[in-house]
């Protein structure tokens, strides 16, 4: 950006900027004004945009519905369990790809990736029987188990792709100046190695946090997560604009703070590193 | 550095991913295989007699299952013509200097962070519904008129939600690749007197051709599976409209519990992606320097 941009084309942009980007973002926008009206006048015509009696009503009578807690526990559960369990497949996995490739590594890295193609109604028969014959249907367990290795894939890959822009020379040099084994991890290691993990945790939970398909044909009560909450709005008792908009917005809030964050890591994860 | 020893160590720390992801694709894709051969419904579970192929023959021939592969097809193409269209000006203008260009780079990537089933009940209700809808009393305001989306255009209406969770998707992969693009290549193409337009198709275009071609990719693998939009808002219908293959699956195996249709329908899902991933993995494969 070394070129001088005038004033006004600078005011152009500005304007046109903030006016899509206020469209874009308006359906969330509008979903978290909602949530802080009374339900009438969330269905009131013209719509209310900010002159509205601003209440926390809809939250409380969301957590009154005791039950929505235990979708929240059962995202977060699901969520970093499965993120967890990924770490500790994905990561001596992807360290020994980065630091002693052999000539298959490539071949074994492509071949994670294609299980990744696998579309999942191909295999959602198989999977709920099987939940079913081993009383896995609607338990955390199983679903652990299904998240953290649909999004195994991803995790290898962008470990890999971190862990290899760690030179090995410093590994080299560390085991000359005559470090043992656990300062040579603790103190060479990891500061390089935490960032690339850190942002591979970020996208695994924002992956396992949105997940529906699973979660919506393995769980009914006791497993079922916010993504499955959500869906249950759509009967028709269930249709409180207000209301369903406090039970969203609490269920969009931290994977969008956290998205937000992890933006630029975000997309190296998600085009395996094929764009730069 | 590659001793015995660390060759051994490596395939020891590789062992438990690869090992956990033959088995969950041989074991449920085997199985979907053997259930599709055979005559299997949950209501009579005892009695499954081998059938060969008729159940693929079955599936194949269904009406439903034309409806369903256009209505994935429509919705494929239609998600990405808007995404990548809108991707490709979305990136062009966020990479513009104006003020609080990082305020909105995050309002524009914000969809992509919200869960689908959260996404298609809020346009559904608070976008799309014809009485209380903002969409359609702005129709309504401007005089146009509201539409009821979900019973007159309910494809469309799916298309339009699902685009929206996407295009965060294009537009930041696309922007990435904008920025590393070379101001002094612009500039040089704008000294020999290359207008605005020129310089987009013959320098800009072909530089963001690599990141266009993986969105495409990328994108269609995730929109053959779109399903939770689906669930939500419509449950394929009205009659066999918005369903797709996925959610015709879905019905036969969990609705109809006909397991052996279920799974030739999954299988065909199967084959549709994988001719897909073959072209994604050439790609990728081509930039991994292992």
């Amino acid at each position: 950006m070394a070129r001088a941009v005038s004033t006004r084309r600078k005011i152009g942009f500005t304007i046109l900027g903030w006016t899509v980007g206020f469209l874009i973002f308006f359906p969330v926008l509008w979903t978290v004004l909602t949530s802080f009206k009374t339900e009438l006048q969330a269905i009131s015509i013209p719509p209310r945009f900010v002159f509205f009696d601003w209440t926390l009503e809809n939250y409380f009578a969301i957590h009154e519905r005791s039950n929505y807690f235990r979708f929240a526990l059962n995202s977060v559960y699901l969520a970093f369990g499965s993120t967890l369990v990924g770490l500790l497949f994905a990561v001596p996995a992807a360290w020994a790809m980065a630091f002693s490739p052999t000539p298959r590594t490539k071949d074994v890295l492509l071949w994670m990736l294609s299980t990744k193609m696998l579309p999942a109604v191909g295999v959602l028969v198989p999977i709920t029987l099987i939940f079913r014959d081993f009383n896995l249907l609607d338990t955390r367990v199983g679903l652990i188990g299904v998240l953290f290795l649909i999004n195994l894939p991803i995790m290898v890959w962008m470990l890999y792709t971190y862990f290899k822009e760690i030179p090995g020379e410093i590994l080299e040099a560390a085991r000359m100046d005559g470090a043992t084994l656990a300062k040579e991890i603790t103190q060479v290691l990891a500061p390089m190695a935490v960032p690339g993990i850190a942002s591979t945790v970020l996208l695994s939970v924002i992956l396992a946090w949105n997940e529906a398909f699973w979660t919506l044909n393995l769980t009914t009560t006791n497993a079922a997560p916010l993504s499955a909450f959500i869906a249950s709005f759509s009967s028709p008792q269930g249709n409180f604009y207000a209301k369903l908009s406090a039970a969203s917005t609490m269920a969009i809030a931290p994977i969008l703070i956290i998205g937000w964050f992890s933006q630029k890591q975000l997309v190296r994860g998600l085009t395996f590193g094929a764009v730069k | 550095m590659a001793t015995t020893q660390t060759k051994s160590a490596a395939r020891l720390m590789m062992a438990p991913s690869v090992i956990a992801l033959l088995i969950w694709m041989i074991v449920p894709l085997s199985l979907t295989l053997y259930f599709s051969t055979l005559n299997y419904n949950l209501f009579n579970p005892g009695d499954t007699p081998f059938i060969g192929l008729t159940n693929y023959r079955f599936f194949l021939s269904d009406p439903a299952f034309f409806t369903a592969l256009r209505n994935t097809l429509a919705l494929v193409l239609g998600v990405l013509v808007i995404t990548v269209g809108g991707g490709i000006l979305l990136a062009l203008l966020l990479d513009q200097a104006f003020y609080g260009v990082n305020i909105v780079r995050l309002l524009v990537i914000a969809p992509f962070f919200v869960m689908p089933t959260v996404a298609a009940l809020v346009w559904k209700n608070m976008m799309m519904n014809p009485v209380y809808g903002v969409i359609g009393q702005f129709l309504n305001f401007i005089g146009l008129g509201a539409i009821d989306w979900f019973s007159t255009a309910p494809l469309t209406a799916v298309i339009i939600i699902v685009a929206w969770q996407w295009l965060p998707f294009s537009t930041l992969i696309l922007l990435t690749a904008l920025q590393s693009l070379s101001e002094d290549q612009k500039e040089a193409a704008e000294m020999d007197g290359a207008g605005v337009l020129s310089i987009f198709w013959y320098i800009t275009l072909p530089h963001m051709a690599r990141a266009i071609t993986v969105v495409i990719l990328i994108q269609t693998i995730f929109l053959l599976s779109i399903f939770a939009e689906i669930y939500v808002t419509t449950s394929g219908g009205p009659g066999l409209q918005t369903t797709n293959i996925p959610y015709l699956v879905y019905s036969q195996a969990l609705l109809q519990f006909d397991v052996g249709g279920a799974s030739a329908g999954g299988i065909v899902a199967v084959i549709l992606a994988n001719i897909v991933a073959f072209f994604l993995i050439r790609l990728i494969g081509k930039n991994l320097d292992a």
